[in-house]
């Protein structure tokens, strides 16, 4: 009888890119999204890691009976694109979700900042993503993770009172001090709501150091990792493995052996009896928590500051951040879908991603993920959009 | 460690941006404990010694006992042509300067002869007599003086770099600010071209001031990779004084600043200014400077139907230039072929947003400066938009800008130079 848990949970999430949009175009053109750029993107990424790590991971659940078991969030961004693009990744997330042994965990549809700007539309575009995975996935979601973890006390509030009782987010080192991320904790405002916290060391040895040959551990073998993890667990509860699913052929490519490495895992963690595989809400169920975390400003997963300053550290980001929320109430008040929908495409964080300016930390992964040469281009980009959104809304209104 | 330098020209009598960056380099070696003997064609006496000894080359007489190079000399000699060669300006845009715009010539010129080379009379007429004549004292001078190593900057400085390893058997380091491709695009001048060629072949090590340079000399004067080291130029604004200014008119100011050639790509900036003004009002446009492109500058303009609110200052110098900036929202710098490119450097020391062609090596090194394709007017257009319609990016701009210059610093330029001529040694 396994007495501990790993728990496993992939992000998938694909933006709409911007296209390059001029302030010609102001008032000229409502064509935002660079459609070829977000197909062909998401086609490769689909062919490279989506396709062949989903089934991977079903031949894996099928080798393994009820004991192999992920978790994941798709983002309803992500939904769409694949809709559109690559009807067939939708499918093979369909034959996960039909072995009971992938859970889908509920975010914000557009993977937004609205947990930061506006409660109204956080808990809207919740609801939205719910039904969303429900009527995809044939499940509806019982845990919750927001966007690249985000995470508060008032955050974990509202997401309590809209029913969730599991939330996974970053076990961040200034947030736990001496405490160790292998529990599970609760939320000191709704202790009801049960948090899982990311283990940055053993997650990013796989998402970021498995192909660097620099490292002194590379190259890392199953047989190694799983020794890691069992010493990880001798005294503890649980290890949570969080990571973007991209991971898997994309950041780490085939050729690195990621996809043989990961094949191997569950075999090797099998071999320690104490061990199992579980889903982000039978963790929270499984193990008791042992104690409340105070968390009174918001942390995530990036970056090494492990907070919200990758989309909000900067002046750019703030300001476009400020003028897009400001416009909330006016697109509301439109009641176009059109619009809405938009508006929250131009919600999506990468968006204020693009615009940082913090290249030397971690200047790497963001390049990595930048369509633009410069934080300075995309926050024009952006503006330009914004503002001839701006005028769309208000034209809207007049017209009624 | 001991190098023996050639300059053309040091502070504080300077016409171009050479003695400057000579000046920072020297301080910069200075720091790292590298000896520099500082040799220029005329020195006036009152230049900064503290971090190289200048030795005036016009006090160091020619011995005729070099019998050993009697052979180069004579190749030098040969070289004595009778154009009107001046540094940084070929002879076709000389003839046009001193036609067309004679009174822009003196205007701009005359200090230049009057500080530096007013000693040698018939400088102006004939500087590749002073180059070869350099390249003789040159010789004198490396049989006279001990030394590790040989750093010539520029083409005018080459033969004298050459003339001294002949002579001294010490390697040659030749430092390439500029090339005759960047002034003259496919119109170079081939006695330059030839000169700065026989230079980088004749050399242990070439160092350029950036990757875009480095490419010219490799792909254009055909010079070994392997020996080629791009060190990105600093700068220095200790002792700067802030300048105020009290701004005239409500509008944004955006600047142009620089030689009115087509090396500076000023069309670019009349373009985009038209599509910006299309758009928004509340925007001026500068352009200081002068130069050949000038007079259709002015034209264009016209024709664009914008010159009330396009404006032309002529050339400026010493504290109007710092005032310029000063005055500005926005800085441009369009160029079509920068080796490196100072100017933005002083805009952002300014506190000025800058934005810079990607056909520029300060573009680099620089993050917090916006790069565009100088002939992508569009985004040019865009960009200056951005700059004087949304606050924040101006203020980030400005003030990540400004630090970003500040870490600029010789120390670090001269080490990597410093490096280069280990290797330089250690080859020989």
């Amino acid at each position: 009888m396994a007495t501990k848990s790993i728990c496993l949970y992939f992000q998938v999430h694909q933006p709409d890119r911007l296209r390059l949009f001029r302030f010609f175009d102001i008032g000229a053109d409502d064509h935002y999204f660079d459609d070829f750029d977000n197909s062909a993107i998401v086609r490769r990424v689909a062919a490279k890691c989506y396709l062949p790590m989903n089934r991977l991971l079903l031949d894996l659940i099928k080798a393994n009976g009820k004991n192999f078991k992920v978790t994941f969030s798709v983002s309803g961004t992500a939904i769409e694109q694949f809709r559109l693009y690559a009807p067939e990744v939708l499918e093979s997330f369909k034959a996960l979700a039909a072995t009971g042994c992938a859970e889908f965990l509920a975010e914000t549809y557009s993977h937004s900042l609205a947990s930061l700007a506006s409660a109204a539309e956080f808990k809207d575009q919740v609801r939205l993503h719910a039904q969303t995975i429900e009527s995809e996935f044939g499940v509806k979601p019982k845990a919750f993770r927001n966007t690249e973890l985000i995470y508060s006390d008032e955050i974990g509030e509202m997401v309590a009172a809209m029913g969730y009782r599991t939330m996974l987010t970053e076990g961040a080192k200034h947030v736990l001090g001496w405490k160790s991320p292998n529990y599970v904790y609760t939320n000191p405002l709704n202790p009801k709501l049960r948090l899982l916290l990311k283990n940055s060391a053993l997650s990013d040895d796989i998402a970021f150091r498995f192909s660097n040959t620099a490292w002194s551990e590379w190259p890392l073998t199953a047989e190694k990792y799983t020794g890691w993890l069992a010493e990880a667990l001798a005294g503890d509860d649980i290890v949570n493995l969080f990571m973007d699913y991209e991971t898997f052929g994309e950041h780490q490519k085939a050729a690195s052996g990621i996809f043989d490495f990961f094949k191997a895992l569950p075999a090797e963690v099998f071999k320690r009896k104490d061990i199992g595989f579980v889903t982000a809400s039978e963790a929270a169920k499984k193990h008791e928590p042992v104690a409340e975390l105070n968390v009174p400003f918001p942390i995530s997963w990036a970056d090494e500051e492990r907070d919200t300053s990758a989309w909000l550290g900067n002046e750019l980001q703030r300001e476009a951040f400020n003028k897009l929320y400001a416009l909330e109430a006016k697109v509301r008040r439109c009641g176009d879908e059109h619009l809405l929908k938009v508006f929250r495409r131009l919600q999506e964080s990468d968006h204020l991603y693009y615009m940082c300016t913090k290249f030397f930390s971690d200047g790497a992964v963001h390049s990595y993920f930048n369509p633009y040469d410069t934080p300075y281009e995309a926050f024009i980009n952006y503006m330009n959009v914004l503002s001839d959104f701006e005028i769309r809304v208000a034209g809207h209104t007049k017209k009624k | 460690m001991k190098v023996l330098m050639f300059g053309w020209e040091f502070p504080p009598h300077i016409s171009g941006g050479l003695g400057t960056a000579c000046y920072g380099i020297t301080k910069g070696l200075a720091a790292n404990g590298v000896d520099v003997l500082f040799v220029m064609p005329s020195a006036s006496g009152d230049e900064d010694q503290s971090s190289a000894k200048i030795i005036n080359a016009s006090d160091v007489a020619v011995y005729d006992t070099f019998t050993n190079i009697d052979e180069y000399l004579g190749k030098v000699q040969f070289l004595r042509v009778g154009s009107n060669i001046m540094p940084y300006i070929s002879p076709e845009d000389y003839s046009l300067l001193s036609e067309e715009e004679r009174h822009f010539q003196t205007m701009e010129f005359s200090t230049h002869f009057r500080s530096k080379y007013k000693f040698s009379g018939k400088y102006g007429a004939n500087l590749m007599e002073e180059v070869s004549r350099y390249a003789m004292v040159g010789g004198a001078i490396a049989a006279e003086n001990d030394f590790d190593v040989i750093h010539a900057h520029d083409w005018l400085t080459y033969l004298a770099g050459i003339a001294a390893k002949r002579v001294s058997g010490k390697p040659l380091v030749v430092h390439v600010h500029a090339t005759e491709f960047d002034r003259d695009g496919e119109n170079y001048n081939t006695v330059v071209y030839d000169i700065e060629q026989r230079g980088m072949r004749e050399a242990d090590k070439v160092i350029t001031v950036s990757d875009w340079t480095r490419n010219i000399v490799i792909n254009r004067y055909g010079i070994d990779a392997s020996k080629v080291v791009t060190v990105h130029n600093a700068v220095d604004f200790s002792g700067r004084d802030d300048i105020k200014v009290n701004r005239t008119v409500k509008e944004k100011v955006v600047t142009f600043l620089g030689r009115v050639t087509l090396q500076k790509g000023p069309e670019y900036f009349i373009e985009a200014a038209r599509k910006v003004l299309d758009r928004c009002d509340n925007v001026r446009f500068v352009m200081a400077g002068s130069g050949d492109l000038l007079n259709r500058s002015v034209r264009r303009v016209a024709q664009l139907g914008m010159a009330d609110k396009f404006h032309f200052t002529g050339f400026l110098r010493g504290a109007d230039v710092q005032r310029m900036f000063a005055y500005s929202d926005v800085y441009v710098m369009p160029s079509v072929s920068e080796p490196f490119g100072i100017s933005p450097l002083e805009a952002m020391i300014s506190n000025v947003p800058t934005i810079i062609s990607k056909q520029s090596g300060v573009a680099e090194v620089l993050r917090h400066a916006i790069k565009v394709d100088f002939w992508d007017i569009d985004a040019l257009a865009d960009s200056i938009y951005a700059l004087v319609t949304y606050p924040s990016i101006a203020k980030v701009a400005s003030e990540k800008g400004y630090e970003e210059v500040s870490t600029l610093k010789w120390n670090n330029a001269a080490a990597k130079m410093k490096a280069v001529y280990t290797d330089a040694i250690n080859k020989e």
